[in-house]
């Protein structure tokens, strides 16, 4: 906190306070305030992201590197040993299968629960029916609960049918989740004016065209931030996955934990593992951080 | 319907009569189907949700009770009713007490510092800073991470003091003896706490920009010409403004700290076979209700530590929001505001129709 002292306090004492009144023109855009921040303000961030990034290509540093990088105190030269332990991780690991199940878990998951948070979202915004409201608390207060501990009924369900060891049995317990109906809601009662979705129904749309032709055009954008959110939380999925899949039909991160099973750790090859499966989705951030970051944003505020 | 017309006799006015019936029938069914999507599609939109959420997610969580008041062996099924016999065992069951110990530990030092850095994060973003965009991807980049490459990332940063290791290197480059990182109780706390850190507080600090970027910058200037610094201006108007944003970060880390599985589950595998350390010295709740159900395979205790778990997760919400919402609204300078400029708007308003 006394870090944020000094860095706040170096930036408005550039602009004395008398000065105020005869920039009112300026300041009312919010620039007179704190219109130059001072060198701390980048130090200390840039500091913060030099923590964040390190750890990432240290992780390659060593996963590319031979025995004496370890030795070192803040090793920075990746070496030449990333490919052979690449090689060692596929050897001990399904990862292209596993890739391919995350893929195809997180693809399902994401279209599922995006269609169906749109669908009801669109009728607890929009439309008139008995038990609206008891019925929207009832999923607010589910957003609250973890349901994760439930997974032990969950397998028991899973088992009577057949489906551990089969990626089903991961993407049928994602197929809804509250918070997307709740992002929906929020955000179609705030773009679609009720008179447009009259005027639709006086133009004889029935109620499902009303839903294709108004509120799914609207809902857009906020169906773009669901879908990368919920995306994520399919990929990262580990507790569930990691109980019902086992080590022959894994998803990316069941397999990356099974790198660390045995008694010897190999942490080059575990460090191999972790690089590989984050590449990817570095270049994703790359292409697509903007709007991950917009979605952040604007999912706090309605959230 | 055709057939209806043709049966009719062949007099001019029967057939008009039968002409305004037929039209006055179909209209009524087509108002009635249209009446009846008008009510019914709205409950069919939101079936899907419902059902499949009871399916997975409501009737899993209250049959969790039902297994947790009996005998019940994970794989050969339920045997006898025991009442609350398993939940007494849980609360008399050292393991279950040092895992709720652990759990708060990593929690309370996961949330503290990642609340504090995604403040300063923010407030610092919130600054007229250059290259906001690139600054904004740095700070979120350990987000896309997934917990499981975090984990094997930090537990190989973390080890004991005979292995080298990045954290003791730089331990010792400062001076200091190497510490026990997977060994001993708070070092493996702190550095499982480091790894949640780590991951969210640049997402934490993009929530919270987002709403300072929301306070009114008139209310800054208005408190600078009050002779307000700028660490007054952020405990008094950031702070208190930027409230329901604080509040939901803190909800919303509490769910999720309270249930961390696969950081200490990852932390430390070639020990115990990944159960939380040799010595149980960070296995979390969640970690000791797997044990419980997948290698124990006592469905019945497992169930019950779950219930445990559940009620703890609610009312420890509970108590973050209740504290959250009082620790913050104690400066009550922007309420005041808030009401100030209700008061003047109404004194518009007035204004106006006195005019009129």
């Amino acid at each position: 906190m006394t870090a944020l002292g000094t860095s706040q306090q170096g930036a408005p004492s550039a602009i004395p306070v008398p000065q105020e009144e005869p920039r009112r023109r300026r300041s009312r855009r919010g620039v007179g305030l704190n219109r130059r921040p001072g060198f701390v303000v980048y130090l200390i961030l840039g500091l913060s992201v030099l923590i964040f990034a390190y750890p990432l290509w240290w992780s390659f540093v060593v996963a590319s590197g031979t025995n004496a990088t370890r030795g070192q105190t803040l090793p920075f030269i990746p070496g030449p040993n990333f490919m052979k332990n690449v090689n060692a991780v596929l050897e001990a690991v399904p990862f292209w299968k596993a890739l391919g199940n995350s893929v195809i878990v997180s693809t399902v998951v994401t279209i599922s629960v995006v269609t169906f948070s749109t669908l009801a979202g669109y009728a607890f915004a929009k439309l008139r029916f008995k038990g609206r409201d008891g019925l929207m608390i009832f999923v607010i207060a589910t957003m609250a609960i973890p349901t994760q501990l439930g997974i032990i009924p969950l397998f028991m369900v899973m088992r009577t049918l057949g489906w551990v060891g089969d990626i089903k049995a991961v993407i049928v317990p994602m197929l809804v989740t509250a918070f997307g109906v709740f992002l929906m809601r929020q955000y179609l009662s705030g773009v679609i004016p009720d008179e447009l979705i009259e005027a639709a129904r006086v133009d004889g749309c029935n109620q499902i065209r009303t839903f294709w032709n108004v509120a799914v055009p609207a809902a857009r954008p906020a169906m773009a931030i669901l879908a990368l959110f919920t995306f994520m939380l399919a990929w990262t999925d580990f507790l569930w996955p990691m109980v019902v899949l086992n080590a022959q039909n894994p998803t990316l991160q069941t397999a990356l934990a099974n790198l660390q099973s045995g008694y010897y750790i190999d942490y080059s090859i575990v460090l191999a593992g972790a690089v590989m499966a984050t590449i990817p989705v570095l270049f994703l951030y790359i292409a697509a951080g903007k709007q991950l970051i917009s979605g952040i944003m604007a999912g706090a505020v309605k959230g | 319907m055709s057939s209806m017309l043709g049966q009719g006799p062949p007099e001019a006015v029967v057939e008009t009569e039968w002409a305004e019936a037929e039209r006055r029938r179909s209209l009524t069914w087509r108002q009635r189907l249209s009446r009846f999507d008008l009510k019914a599609s709205p409950y069919l939109y939101i079936s899907p949700f419902f059902i499949v959420f009871g399916i997975v997610g409501l009737f899993p969580l209250v049959y969790t009770l039902y297994v947790a008041l009996h005998d019940w062996d994970l794989l050969s099924g339920k045997e006898a009713f025991v009442g609350f016999e398993n939940f007494a065992w849980a609360l008399g069951d050292q393991f279950f007490w040092n895992s709720i110990v652990n759990t708060v530990s990593i929690f309370l030092l996961s949330t503290i510092p990642q609340l504090i850095g995604a403040l300063v994060i923010a407030a610092l973003l919130d600054q007229q800073i250059r290259a906001k965009t690139t600054w904004r991807m740095g700070v979120l980049l350990p987000y896309v991470v997934t917990p499981v490459a975090v984990a094997l990332i930090f537990s190989s940063v973390f080890r004991n003091a005979g292995d080298a290791s990045l954290a003791n290197n730089i331990v010792e480059a400062l001076g200091f003896e190497p510490i026990e990182w997977k060994r001993e109780r708070l070092p493996s706390h702190i550095a499982i706490a480091t790894m949640v850190n780590w991951r969210w507080t640049g997402y934490n600090a993009l929530i919270l920009l987002s709403a300072m970027q929301a306070v009114p910058r008139d209310l800054y200037e208005a408190a600078a010409i009050d002779g307000a610094g700028a660490i007054k201006r952020f405990f008094s108007v950031t702070l208190p403004s930027i409230r329901p944003t604080l509040i939901f970060v803190v909800v919303t880390a509490t769910v999720y700290g309270l249930q961390i599985f696969a950081e200490p589950r990852l932390y430390d595998v070639s020990n115990a076979g990944g159960i939380g350390g040799a010595d149980r010295q960070f296995q979390t709740t969640v970690l000791y209700l797997w044990e419980l159900a997948f290698f124990r395979r006592n469905s019945g205790r497992a169930s019950a530590v779950a219930w445990l778990l559940f009620l703890l997760i609610i009312s420890i919400g509970l108590i973050n929001f209740v504290i959250s919402k009082r620790l913050v609204a104690g400066e009550g300078e922007n309420q005041l505001s808030r009401r100030e400029r209700r008061a003047l708007a109404r004194a518009e308003k007035d204004r106006k129709a006195v005019a009129r």
